[in-house]
């Protein structure tokens, strides 16, 4: 305490160069670090009016009953209430979860699994058109998507005639107006279109991993699904933490195949936050309602990246520096490696140095 | 703590601080504003009025002026007749250039909302007339009560009660159907029964009159293995025409005027409610409906009727062009058959309604540029676009299903046969009773209950 009220007096005792040199020499080399703030300034600005003073004023609204026209009622948090008892809301919230399976964890795993598959065959002939195929409905605009799987899904439509077809009858049905099917059929289309962006988020992941690993694996006499568990698997961290960021996000957020292809329906089977939010704004004049949904879904949005961000941790523990986790990890591991272990067996054993960028060196 | 991280803290304090104070109560600051430049705004609006009504307003004296017009007529035929009768407008009265803002009917509900609290607001707009959106702008002081205009142009002996009465509300929009009227449409609607010629004429049977008739000519379909309705409920708001078709077969029209307007003294759960909701969920059962109507998009689902699927299709006149144009002289529109009521009572309304903004600066040229819009002449180029004038059909020549449906408005008109949509009774009954029927339809609530479940929401607007 004391010391640090001496630092203090020593900050107001004036700018002499003295004071300067000092302060600079405990910092790293390089700008005095207060410029730096006038460096980041654009960019506060930016995000300070277009998210920052959004975000404050949703919360504001979330604590009125405003039908976004007249005056408004301060109701404490009612709204915020509501938000957890009333049964559509609450059901919507359960629908983004199970679209989570859908948008989440069934891509990852199927573009891990798809990836894998890959690069063991790298000489398969038509390899970059399998690639292009599956990372082709990135490209395509949601809503197109949407259209378009509304009508396979119709009950005249190509899913149905195909079924048929096969003499499956029994499994033919209005897909998107069963109240059983309709939730998973929306969120098929998720993990079709997801599917392409954790594959070849994987795939630029996995051409990173050093063949002598693979080499050295097989010595030891692993397996292919040892190999993945051990060499490949552990390599994509950074990356697995990405996709799931990401996929959880548009899981948690789903609006375009929702509004275009059910509108919520049948009854309110479809229902997602993103779609009820949008519902209470604009469509019934409930502004503090949607409000206080909009902060929910971002705050459980926000808890969701930060946990993700915890699993894809290095592997270090949490007393690994903070920059070896998640995404930091994936943007630090271009620069300094750490060794990478290969088996939990004692580092030595199995493992090899340096699986850096500049090669497959040895050392 | 360097001192630029304590500078850094006091800015970001200091511009939390601004936040906050910006962030005030949601619609206080507006309402102020809007308070004063509304109530100057009315005083000076009846001030013009009263001039009006002395009769001494020409457009042509107004000066330069530029008119801004919302309108959602963005579809082929309706959107060209706009744009005829702003170019004559504009030719009448030279003086007057017309500023055409058009959006889908979605972006324009969802847009104007803002529009219209704001100071520089649009002179008309379409403002769609149920209580979500009409009824909350009148609450909200954003609009314009029309009758002082209706004096000077005539207009509440042109426009007969019935479709005046769909875009009426009281001063605190609590009361629809009832007080000052808000707005004037270009088209009116009515939800009927359309039917193939020729599969009824294979089936041997007349277009069916009453509800016994229906019925036999639902299981005579049936027999012969055809489609007898054909129905698409992808889309929710199709199971309202629905339902309101099969509703009015059963129930009163004074019934189902107070559910659908949420006036007090009915109720959800008479006897003959229940009945129409077993009758439907009886043709349910009976695959009187198309097979997968809960998964069928409301679109795909007239086309199919149109490529001969299907004896008959429930769906408003709103269809009349499309139809029209795919199937010729093959099809054929009546009023819903005759039920216990002994009326053909049919659902309907009118076309979304054009008003005034309150925050608009040139309402006297407003109110000639709707009466413009809706005068005889302007019913003629309505009808000539292949659609259903609001008033005047009876005058208008017309052939083939035009003839069919002008000739449907016009009874419905005389006999005084019209029902309003079900969904009008509360600010969210469009969502409740949608949902409801998509559950009642797919067999998620039994007819009792869905029966009850509107009536809870319905005796929670009314307050009985």
């Amino acid at each position: 305490m004391g010391s640090m009220a001496g630092t203090h007096a020593a900050d107001r005792a004036a700018d002499t160069p003295a004071t300067r040199r000092r302060r600079r020499s405990s910092g790293p080399p390089g700008e005095p670090r207060r410029l730096a703030y006038l460096y980041i300034l654009p960019a506060v600005a930016v995000f300070a009016t277009f998210i920052g003073f959004p975000l404050v004023r949703s919360a504001t609204f979330s604590f009125y009953e405003w039908d976004g026209l007249g005056s408004s009622t301060w109701v404490g948090l009612a709204n915020y209430t509501a938000v957890f008892s009333d049964p559509t809301l609450r059901g919507a919230f359960f629908h983004a979860l199970v679209l989570i399976v859908f948008y989440a964890v069934i891509p990852v795993s199927l573009g891990l699994l798809l990836a894998a598959t890959m690069m063991r065959a790298r000489r398969m002939r038509g390899l970059g058109l399998f690639r292009v195929l599956i990372f082709l409905p990135q490209v395509v605009p949601m809503v197109v998507v949407a259209i378009a799987w509304r009508q396979i899904y119709g009950p005249e439509g190509p899913l149905n005639s195909l079924l048929r077809g096969v003499g499956l009858d029994g499994l033919a049905r209005p897909w998107l107006g069963d109240y059983t099917w309709a939730l998973p059929s929306v969120g098929l289309v998720g993990t079709w279109v997801g599917t392409g962006l954790c594959f070849v988020l994987f795939l630029a992941g996995m051409a990173k991993i050093q063949r002598e690993l693979y080499e050295a694996a097989r010595l030891d006499g692993a397996g292919p699904l040892r190999e993945f568990f051990t060499i490949t698997l552990p390599s994509v961290r950074g990356e697995l933490a990405v996709a799931l960021t990401l996929t959880v996000i548009a899981a948690l957020k789903t609006f375009d195949l929702v509004y275009v292809m059910t509108s919520g329906g049948p009854g309110n089977r479809t229902a997602v936050p993103s779609y009820e939010v949008y519902r209470h704004a604009f469509l019934i004049g409930e502004v503090g309602t949607a409000a206080a949904l909009a902060l929910v879904l971002t705050a459980i949005v926000f808890v969701a990246t930060v946990i993700i961000n915890r699993i894809g941790d290095d592997g270090q523990g949490p007393a690994g520096p903070p920059a070896t986790r998640g995404i930091r990890a994936l943007l630090r591991r271009r620069h300094d490696d750490p060794p990478t272990t290969v088996t939990s067996a004692p580092s030595g054993a199995l493992s090899t140095p340096a699986a850096s960028d500049e090669g497959g060196r040895r050392r | 703590m360097s001192r630029a991280t304590r500078k850094w803290a006091r800015f970001v304090a200091t511009a939390g601080v601004v936040a906050l104070i910006a962030a005030c109560a949601p619609g206080s600051d507006d309402d102020g504003d809007d308070g004063d430049a509304g109530g100057d705004t009315t005083a000076d609006a009846d001030g013009d009025a009263d001039a009006d009504a002395d009769g001494d307003t020409d457009p042509s004296d107004l000066g330069e002026l530029t008119l801004v017009v919302w309108d959602q007529e963005v579809r082929g035929g309706q959107s060209e007749q706009i744009d005829a009768l702003n170019e004559a407008f504009e030719a009448e009265y030279p003086n007057i250039t017309i500023e055409r803002v058009s959006r889908s009917t979605d972006d324009l509900r969802t847009t104007l909302r803002l529009a219209l609290s704001d100071d520089d607001a649009p002179d008309v707009v379409q403002a769609n007339n149920g209580r979500t959106d009409m009824g909350q702008y009148v609450a909200s002081g954003l609009l314009e009560p029309l009758d002082s205009y209706a004096g000077t142009y005539g207009w509440f002996d042109r426009f007969p009660e019935s479709v005046r009465s769909l875009a009426m509300y009281s001063d605190d929009g609590e009361v629809y159907g009832d007080g000052a009227l808000y707005g004037l449409p270009q088209m009116g609607e009515i939800v009927g029964l359309y039917y193939s010629k020729p599969k009824l004429d294979e089936l041997g049977i007349d277009p069916p009159a009453t509800h016994d008739e229906f019925v036999a000519a639902l299981e005579a379909a049936d027999d012969a293995g055809e489609l007898p309705i054909q129905f698409g409920n992808l889309n929710p708001f199709a199971g309202i025409h629905e339902y309101g078709f099969v509703q009015n077969q059963f129930v009163d029209a004074e019934t189902i005027r107070n559910l659908g307007f949420g006036r007090p003294g009915s109720s959800w759960l008479e006897p003959e409610s229940v009945e129409a909701t077993e009758t439907i969920m009886d043709w349910v059962d009976a695959g009187y409906f198309t097979d997968g109507f809960a998964g069928l998009d409301y679109d795909d689902s007239w086309q199919q009727f149109t490529q001969g699927e299907g004896v008959f299709l429930v769906a408003g006149t709103w269809l009349l062009a499309d139809l029209d144009g795919a199937m010729g002289d093959d099809v054929g529109f009546i009023l819903p058959p005759a039920g216990a009521s002994g009326q053909n009572l049919v659902t309907g309304g009118i076309s979304i309604p054009f008003a005034i903004p309150s925050n608009s600066d040139n309402k006297d040229a407003a109110a000639a540029y709707i009466d413009f819009i809706t005068n005889s002449e302007a019913m003629a180029t309505v009808a000539d676009a292949g659609n259903l004038p609001v008033v005047d059909a009876e005058q208008q020549e017309a052939s083939g299903l035009q003839a069919d449906v002008f000739e449907a408005w016009a009874q419905a008109g005389a006999e005084d046969l019209l029902v309003p949509y079900l969904d009008y009774a509360t600010p969210t009954f469009y969502d409740t009773i949608t949902a409801a029927i998509q559950d009642l339809l797919g067999g998620q609530r039994a007819p009792q209950d869905f029966l009850e479940h509107l009536e809870a929401e319905y005796v929670e607007q009314v307050g009985s």
